[in-house]
């Protein structure tokens, strides 16, 4: 497997943007996020055909979004990507069109953490119930039992 | 030959059903509750408290250790103060619920006072939901003798250790 | 067909069938649990399935956000509850990862041997209830389950609990195994390929079990790789990813095993792998026990992290630890802020990623072949909705 710098340095010379690394994780602008996935997942030298999970997180200032992607074929991984997006307009656009496993993943941190996948065929709620208000894994969601200190 | 698959499967039900009349190997069922199974030496259950002389001489410090660490937070203990308002080293309430313990044993891995150990008692049933799962301290207290009578490799480990620490 | 009404039925083109929409579940015994899925039929054709979930959820995630690291070990028992040390194992080395703990030899092996029996445990059981699917009522189950409650019983003279384990610690294993557990898991990998034989004289060549299950619910390579399929249920479609073999954690690099592989992807593949991969596991319980060594089964780090829980510091930073667990990939992912709670817990569950695929493999297929194609899955409601 190529390093991450090499992957670092051939997105960033292929799609013009700046990427950081952070603690093994490739930093990547959420606008060129479906061109980008399309290269890896294409292209033969990395060719990431397995997309293992999507999850967020709520840093309180913003939200992350990480994608840990692997190589069936190459048996190699993982490479790490996160998405940063603004907390109260969290939007990013959906993978499910290229790889299929995002599609319930997506769903879920739609559900739980109130990210927006645009391009989502069906971007429901998955766990809570229809009309559930708030998304659970936000920090500021207010649970029932604040009074059980730990 | 079509259906030869069946037929050796059949008689695979057939010489279980047939062998189950004479082989211990087959029949693995024992008739509760008249007869048991030993349970393990680390067969656990539910916790209890364990007292050396008399039940109001418990082990517990209430140091308030296993309360904190409880996954489901299912103890509550207020440590006793006496006249002057003095915090003493005993529990005044050890209350478990019983309803919301989930059997992990986390707090008697972490007790350093050797005082909560998880019971083996498993028919716990009772008519009501709420009171009868809330173990007191009077009924989680249990001596020393019936702890080394469930557990005895685990007692005997213990009273060593406790043995060496008073000199 | 040579019967007349027959043809005559065939040449009549005009007994057209209604579009009917049924609920299966979430109270069905055969969904294996809460589960429901919203089937849209044209006569007793599946062309539309929506599968239903969150009846069983918990907000695992949330809950743990408030326990200290130890304290997630016992939940993670719940999440697949036929195979609580496998996710123990996950857990833990995603938690080693983040936080450098070391694990001794002795430990590594336990960790081993112990995670090979749940995956008896999970395919015995889960062969079992496809053939209660199929129809087969009970008796493959009590054959899977007499078997299995040996497996329990070793697992109750370990760790203390024959489902809810909770037996593994960073850096190491609760505590050591009774003098006789090498034995007992001997006088298992002698037995047990004993019964699997005779398993697979009532199941494998039947005929009844061959024709409801070949050629059903076939997933194809191309899909079950694009949709993260893993597990037994990827391995059936003919790709021989294992990540014991991938990514070697814990001393799997050690351990000579095949991966064994289906070609078709249907249901009877998906069988027919779970029982190549229990012979395989016990071949790796026999290297297992013949070369456990003896010694500590928690590093020091580790015993004082067990004893002590809030003194566990895990460093500020992320981890994805993941395992072949005997549904699929488990993969934990974990923040930690620096004190003594995980800042994010997420658990990628093999099992509710295997079900992106689930209306893929039901169209176009019987409804009473549509509990099969569940089945075959082998989903565990505590993992799909945590």
């Amino acid at each position: 497997m190529k390093t991450i710098e090499e992957i670092k340095q051939a997105i960033e010379t292929k799609f013009g943007v700046q990427i950081s690394i952070e603690n093994n994780s490739l930093l990547i602008p959420k606008e060129k996020w479906p061109e980008i996935a399309s290269f890896l997942k294409t292209d033969p030298e990395y060719s990431f055909d397995y997309l293992s999970s999507v999850t967020g997180t709520d840093y309180k200032d913003y939200l992350e979004v990480v994608y840990h992607l692997y190589s069936m074929g190459r048996e190699c991984g993982p490479l790490v990507i996160k998405i940063r997006t603004d907390r109260n307009a969290a939007q990013i656009p959906s993978v499910v069109s290229i790889w299929r496993s995002a599609e319930f993943q997506e769903r879920e941190a739609y559900d739980l953490l109130g990210i927006h996948f645009e391009g989502h065929p069906d971007l429901r709620r998955i766990f809570m119930w229809e009309g559930f208000v708030g998304h659970p894994l936000r920090k500021d969601y207010v649970t029932e039992d604040q009074d059980r200190k730990i | 030959m079509y259906g030869l698959g069946v037929l050796k499967g059949l008689w695979v039900t057939i010489k279980n059903f047939t062998l189950s009349y004479f082989t211990r190997k087959r029949l693995t069922t024992v008739q509760y509750p008249e007869e048991r199974i030993t349970l393990s030496e680390h067969a656990r259950t539910f916790p209890i408290l364990v007292y050396d002389e008399s039940p109001d001489k418990l082990r517990c410090v209430a140091c308030e250790i296993c309360a904190k660490e409880c996954p489901p937070k299912c103890i509550s203990i207020v440590r006793a103060q006496d006249e002057a308002g003095k915090p003493l080293k005993q529990p005044k309430f050890f209350d478990i619920d019983y309803s919301v313990c989930m059997n992990c044993g986390i707090c008697e891995e972490v007790c350093p006072f050797d005082s909560i150990y998880m019971d083996r008692q498993f028919e716990l049933s009772a008519y009501e939901r709420s009171e009868e799962f809330l173990y007191t301290k009077d009924r989680l207290a249990k001596s020393a003798e019936y702890f080394s009578k469930i557990r005895p490799e685990t007692a005997k480990k213990v009273e060593e250790k406790r043995k060496a620490k008073e000199k | 067909m040579n019967c007349p009404y027959l043809q005559n039925m065939d040449q009549q083109s005009t007994l057209d069938t209604q579009r009917l929409e049924v609920s299966l579940g979430p109270q069905h015994p055969s969904t294996h649990g809460v589960f429901q899925m919203d089937v849209v039929l044209d006569g007793e054709q599946v062309i539309r399935l929506k599968p239903v979930m969150g009846y069983l959820h918990r907000n695992h995630e949330k809950l743990m956000e408030n326990m200290s690291w130890l304290a997630c070990m016992p939940y993670t028992d719940r999440l697949d509850y036929f195979c609580a040390l496998a996710n123990n194992f996950s857990y833990a080395l995603a938690v080693e990862k983040l936080a450098g703990i070391e694990v001794p030899e002795r430990a590594q092996y336990l960790r081993v041997i112990m995670a090979e029996l749940t995956r008896l445990i999970n395919h015995i059981v889960l062969v079992g209830f496809l053939l209660n699917d199929l129809g087969a009522f009970f008796t493959p189950v009590l054959y899977a389950f007499r078997e299995r409650e040996k497996l329990l019983d070793l697992f109750e003279d370990v760790t203390g609990s024959r489902m809810m384990c909770n037996y593994f610690r960073f850096g190491g294993v609760k505590r050591d195994v009774p003098p006789d557990f090498i034995l007992r898991v001997r006088e298992i990998v002698n037995q047990f390929p004993k019964f699997l034989d005779e398993l697979e004289e009532l199941l494998t060549h039947n005929e009844i079990l061959l024709s409801r299950c070949q050629n059903v619910g076939i997933l194809p390579k191309a899909l079950a790789v694009n949709a993260g399929i893993t597990g037994p249920v990827l391995r059936a479609s003919g790709i021989p990813y294992d990540i014991r073999k991938i990514d070697k954690y814990s001393i799997y690099g050690r351990f000579k095993f095949r991966v064994p592989v289906g070609e078709a992807g249907d249901v009877y593949d998906r069988y027919y792998v779970r029982i190549l991969e229990m012979r395989e596991s016990l071949q790796i319980l026999e290297q297992a026990i013949n070369e456990i060594p003896d010694g500590e089964v928690i590093s020091k780090a580790g015993a004082q992290a067990a004893k002590m829980p809030r003194t566990l510091k895990v460093p500020k930073g992320d981890a994805y630890g993941r395992t072949e667990a005997p549904k699929g990939e488990l993969g934990f992912y974990l923040v930690s802020d620096g004190s003594g709670k995980p800042y994010r817990y997420h658990v990628r569950a093999p099992s509710f990623i295997n079900l992106t695929v689930l209306e893929d493999m039901c169209i176009g297929q019987k409804v009473a072949d549509v509990i099969i194609i569940l089945g075959s899955i082998d989903i565990v409601l505590g993992e799909v909705d945590r």
